[in-house]
């Protein structure tokens, strides 16, 4: 049986997945705009390395920002963190058994390693 | 609409990147811890701050932490250290794209847009992979 794709987006809006669910938007959303912003960031050093470019510079200015940085660092170390998850449940099924304590695992290890880049980010941002 | 063709079971281009997904996650944790310690061990004689620490961790190239309070930066510029970011430019660039194609494909399943569609990723995913390289090779 072929599963059913035409569902409006109001229906889909109900769906409770619980945990599983918003990690995988989160982890899905993380991943597209780090493709995004990483990808320039990789075009601006390429622009400014070998031109000397003001739009590398104005890129690179925006990525440097530390609101920016705290945005981006959030996702990074999610995706991060998500995707070691989803991997040790994949290549270890044995472990599914456990994949709801896994998320609470995850936000476990994500709460001191964000709180560290937190701490760092803002102090440079106020110049202690 | 009819719902995405999914591929025959067996080792195809979809299982191929299914298990380099996994493979890439873990080989850039790889490289990063590496980078994590060399960092540790580059930035000991000043105490260097975290954000200098982290630069390297995510892509050990020394104009990555151009402005940073390092004292002596040449025992980390040689071909070690370029291929550690090679590997991480590979991994994540390559990581990354794929990412968009499977998020894509899940949206586009039929007709002339999903060729288009790949067309388009992979011209992306040489482009950036063929500057970053570049970068690392000039830096």
């Amino acid at each position: 049986m072929a599963l059913n794709r035409k569902v409006s987006f109001f229906t889909g809006l109900k769906y409770q997945g619980g945990g599983p669910m918003w990690a995988w938007i989160l982890h899905r959303l993380s991943g597209l705009a780090m493709v995004f912003f990483v990808g320039s960031h990789i075009i601006a050093g390429f622009l400014t390395q070998q031109f000397g470019s003001d739009v590398g510079i104005a890129i690179n200015t925006v990525y440097e920002n530390w609101i920016f940085q705290l945005v981006l660092f959030f996702l990074v170390i999610f995706h991060a963190i998500n995707g070691l998850r989803v991997t040790i449940l994949d290549l270890w099924p044995a472990l599914l058994e456990h994949q709801r304590e896994a998320i609470w695992l995850q936000w476990l290890a994500f709460i001191p390693l964000y709180g560290l880049i937190l701490f760092a980010v803002i102090k440079s941002a106020l110049g202690m | 609409m009819s719902s995405r063709t999914v591929a025959k079971r067996g080792f195809n281009l979809d299982y191929m990147m299914w298990l380099f997904m996994r493979l890439s996650a873990l080989g850039l944790y790889l490289v990063g811890l590496i980078g994590l310690t060399a960092a540790f061990i580059m930035g000991a004689r000043t105490q260097t701050d975290i954000s200098t620490v982290v630069r390297w961790m995510f892509f050990p190239n020394p104009s990555h932490v151009v402005s940073s309070d390092i004292v002596n930066l040449d025992g980390f510029i040689n071909s070690f250290w370029q291929v550690m970011q090679m590997l991480a430019v590979f991994f994540g660039v390559t990581h990354g794209i794929n990412g968009l194609r499977i998020v894509v494909e899940d949206f586009i399943s039929s007709g002339w847009g999903r060729p288009l569609w790949r067309g388009f990723i992979f011209i992306t995913w040489l482009f950036i992979l063929l500057v970053a390289v570049y970068v690392v090779l000039a830096s």
